[in-house]
């Protein structure tokens, strides 16, 4: 099998503009007579489903959620990058496309990511015109703050609720088509599986998820936007019905799978606090902008602050160890994810870890308050202020900028951090790796497409914060309308799609017999004991850091446990009625089986780049050590049958822009 | 810590519920209040019982899936906190709590504690929106200052996460708070005030038709409300609604 990612030829700087002038459009009759399934109504979702109703089509939106705007994006907490260059500090379409790609570790695909970085001023002119309040500056125009990896100010922000408000934005575009009944929106449904008619994706099975009614749905593409697979570590930032299913379906019935492996594992995160934990809590990157990480550089001070003898607050500067900004000088406390998580790990497994399970590292806020605190007395014109004065003035700086997420913590942690630092520790928060789609979003099965965190498009082994949003606007407002035509101008004279084509009996009758399994096991245990337990060989073996052997038997204890979950299940109450444990199981089961092919995937690339970091392939220094000559692809995986048994379909990656460098951030 | 709980059972829209009583031991101070009720689930599995239905998504307290009357009040006693939000150092062991859906005819009752609360889609969808194309093809973004007073204002109005306490909280089940959350972000941005008039018209209009009850002036929805969305918005509404009536010509 030969990929074609179908990168219009031409410069870098035009790609974009002459494939949209000449790819086909379908015209307003025939677009009445299209029926396009959108499963998914997340930032990606939502605006593929109004733009493409706007257009025309006659759409169907699914998701799981009592309401569209529910879905995950929304606890986006940071912003949203845009090449504007409002703070003409330098920025640009090139910059951002660099930044990106370097940030990925230079495993993405050129085309794509400067097609992002091009269209990202318009989403920020969107947003705003949908009234979408972004945080503004006292002159009336919109503000903008830093993230890690890059040294402009380009992300746009809603304080620490940037994910709600552009969702909500979205979700008012797509309300607007429900109303004019261009959508017809199916709350409370999951997809089950997508139903192929020669060779084509022709619809999907639902089940409505209160009544337990199975239903075909048939339509002329399917879209699938639902999301990352991060759940299948069982603790995740994400959403406890975040889930993997419909992009696993996608990929059983023939689209290939890209870089499963490739975990963002999120530096700052609340700690676990114990077995009773059902997710973790992101503390949003934008902290990272005044918030500077540290441990104690004595490693009996760390004992002592672990046995609840020394406060953090007590240990003088000296002996505090800023380990960030001592590794990486000119980026400091604002490196990529990956490279931040990594340090904190490093400083936990030596031994200097701060809360009482060792597994935790400070983020420190008092530096940015006094500093704060200064500026605002000199504003005011307070000479010599009094050290309580700065400090009232600068918490109330903080205050405005991270209110939100500071009450979060007190509220999970019953910490005062105004007061005393954060503790913070890496977590899985985002997936690069999802369904392979070409130039114009399409997977390798015709008439489906993928947009968003669901795809593996733009962020290479690792995203750089401030950017899934980004993607999943561009993707949906920007990128699908356009190059949905090139597929569906062929579809004009195909007419409805018949729902009782045998393919649809087919998969209702497959969906069926899942169902009646699960529900027969009747065994000892509940859905939340396998799922832990996977999440437990996932996040052990192929987590912030991964070796050959350890990988090995990652994927023989989850074949165990598969076997083992199929037969011995415990699911209460009945199939036809609304039955969460039912609907988690269907989620868990995919998991079990996507979480082999991550193992895979893991044990196949020897080299270490972005979020995976293979142990066996670092520098002297204990950075990253990819492996450029031999591993400068995207590993495609084809179903075969069996997880365990994919083949590997490589994409070289094609690099005419920018230099492969070892990526520094010293 | 030792818990009682009395959790409204209800096997459907059109089954008759009633609280039942269960008794829940070793309870984490510092897990979530949902964590205790996955506690209580995963006993009741084990013991071949059916678990209690309840809605919760992101458990960050921002997605408004999570709803839940906990003592009597929407998301529990801890002020300015979602029911995925409140942990159980909030209660003493030994505590009786008692737990159940939403109250309000508009919402429902699905199963258990999980309520419909499809109404609140259908009021937006008459009206809470901007109409604009997504074309991207908009002025751009700097091209329209907006008063960072008023930015910060709308902002506020839209931090509204659509849970429905302020319905479950209010005497008379209305929505005035949700609605008016809305109403007031989009008609302080400039790009809201071409439609403010139809807006406001249309989404009471759609209010009204659901069924929620009328505003009395309580303020219990904005007591209760986890994002601590002002009572302002309800004034200001009612400002909107009245300027709009007089000069409609619908």
């Amino acid at each position: 099998m030969k990929l074609d990612s179908k990168i219009p030829e031409g410069p870098l700087e035009t790609k974009w503009q002459n494939h949209k002038a000449n790819i086909r459009l379908v015209n307003p009759a025939n677009k009445r007579n299209i029926d396009v399934i959108v499963v998914g109504t997340g930032l990606a979702g939502s605006s593929a489903a109004a733009s493409l109703a706007e257009m025309g089509y006659n759409v169907k939106a699914f998701c799981f959620q009592d309401s569209p705007r529910r879905a995950h994006s929304i606890a986006a907490q940071g912003g949203i990058n845009a090449a504007k260059n409002y703070q003409n500090d330098g920025d640009s379409v090139y910059r951002l496309f660099y930044d990106t790609i370097k940030g990925g570790d230079y495993r993405s695909r050129e085309a794509n990511v400067y097609r992002l970085a091009e269209v990202s001023a318009n989403i920020i002119d969107q947003a705003v015109a949908q009234g979408v309040p972004f945080a503004r500056e006292y002159g009336g125009t919109l503000d903008n703050r830093s993230f890690g990896g890059v040294q402009v100010s380009r992300t746009f922000y809603a304080k620490g609720q940037t994910g709600q408000q552009l969702l909500l934005g979205a979700y008012s575009a797509l309300s607007r088509q429900i109303s004019k009944g261009k959508v017809k929106m199916y709350n409370r449904h999951e997809m089950l599986d997508v139903v192929l008619v020669d060779g084509k994706a022709r619809g999907i099975i639902a089940r409505n998820l209160v009544t337990g009614e199975i239903q075909r749905h048939g339509a002329h593409a399917v879209v699938i936007a639902s999301g990352g697979y991060g759940n299948v570590f069982f603790l995740s930032t994400n959403a406890m019905g975040s889930n993997g299913s419909a992009a696993w379906k996608a990929h059983k019935k023939g689209a290939l799978f890209a870089n499963p492996c490739f975990t963002q594992i999120h530096p700052t995160c609340i700690p676990v606090s114990g077995d009773h934990q059902s997710k973790l809590t992101l503390m949003s990157e934008s902290l990272r902008n005044d918030g500077r990480i540290w441990v104690p550089k004595d490693r009996k001070d760390a004992e002592a602050i672990r046995a609840g003898k020394l406060k953090p607050t007590d240990l003088p500067e000296e002996k505090r160890d800023y380990y960030l900004e001592r590794r990486y000088p000119s980026f400091g406390n604002l490196v990529p994810r990956d490279v931040a998580s990594r340090a904190a790990k490093e400083r936990c497994d030596e031994g200097y870890g701060v809360n009482q399970t060792g597994e935790a590292v400070y983020l420190d806020f008092a530096a940015a308050i006094e500093r704060y605190g200064k500026t605002e007395a000199n504003v005011k014109g307070i000479d010599n202020p009094s050290a309580a004065k700065i400090k009232e003035l600068g918490t109330a700086v903080v205050e405005a900028k991270y209110g939100n997420l500071f009450a979060m913590y007190e509220k999970i942690v019953d910490d005062n951090p105004y007061e005393t630092p954060m503790m913070i520790y890496p977590a899985v928060h985002y997936t690069m790796g999802g369904i392979w789609v070409d130039y114009n979003l399409m997977t390798t099965v015709p008439g489906m497409f993928a947009l968003g965190e669901a795809n593996f498009s733009d962020h290479g082994a690792n995203r750089l914060g401030a950017s899934a949003l980004m993607q999943g606007l561009a993707d949906g407002y920007f990128v699908i309308p356009y190059t949905i035509g090139e597929y569906l101008a062929d579809e004009i004279r195909t007419g409805a799609i018949d729902t009782n084509h045998a393919a649809f009996e087919e998969a209702e009758k497959e969906v069926r017999g899942t169902i009646d399994k699960l529900m027969n096991a009747k065994g000892d245990s509940s859905v939340d004991h396998y799922h832990k337990r996977l999440g437990n060989i996932m996040w052990n073996k192929c987590g912030m850091a991964r070796n050959a052997q350890g990988l090995q038997e990652a994927i023989k204890e989850i074949r165990e446990l598969r076997e083992e979950f199929w037969q011995n299940v415990r699911i209460p109450g009945g199939a036809n009625e609304m039955n969460p444990e039912l609907d988690k199981a269907m989620r868990v089961a995919d998991f079990m089986e996507l979480g082999e092919l991550m193992c895979k995937d893991a044990l196949e690339r020897e080299e270490s780049c972005g979020g995976h970091f293979r142990e066996e392939f670092q520098t002297e220094e204990g950075e990253a050590l990819r492996r450029d000559e031999d591993y400068a692809f995207v590993s495609s995986w084809k179903y075969t049958g069996d997880a365990g048994n994919a083949e590997l379909v490589k994409e070289e990656l094609v690099f005419e822009n920018v230099e492969l460098k070892t990526r520094s951030y010293k | 810590m030792d818990l009682k709980l009395k959790i409204w059972r209800q096997a459907n829209q059109n089954t008759k519920g009633e609280l039942k009583d269960y008794a829940i031991k070793n309870v984490s101070a510092d897990s979530s209040f949902l964590e205790m009720m996955d506690q209580l689930n995963e006993e009741l599995i084990t013991k071949g019982e059916e678990p209690v239905v309840f809605d919760h998504d992101c458990r960050e307290g921002i997605c408004g899936m999570c709803s839940l009357h906990i003592n009597g009040e929407p998301h529990g006693p801890q002020n300015a906190t979602t029911t995925c939000q409140l942990h159980m150092r909030k209660f003493k062991d030994g505590d009786t709590i008692y737990i159940e859906p939403w109250r309000s005819r508009a919402f429902p009752v699905i199963k258990d504690l999980s309520v419909d609360r499809n109404a609140f889609d259908r009021i937006i969808e008459a009206g809470g929106y901007v109409s604009v194309n997504t074309s991207g093809n908009t002025l751009d973004a700097n091209a329209m200052p907006v008063p960072k007073a008023d930015a910060d204002e709308a902002f506020n109005s839209a931090t509204c996460i659509g849970c429905g306490a302020c319905v479950a909280a209010c005497p008379n089940a209305s929505a005035m708070l949700f609605v008016s959350a809305k109403v007031s972000q989009l008609s302080l941005l400039p790009q809201g005030k071409v439609e403010a008039k139809d807006r406001v018209l249309n989404m009471v209009n759609q209010m009204d038709l659901e069924g929620f009850g009328n505003c009395s002036n309580v303020g219990a929805c904005a007591e209760e409300c986890p994002k601590e969305i002002s009572l302002e918005n309800i004034a200001r509404m009612n400002r909107e609604y009245l300027g709009a009536s007089l000069a409609s010509s619908k």
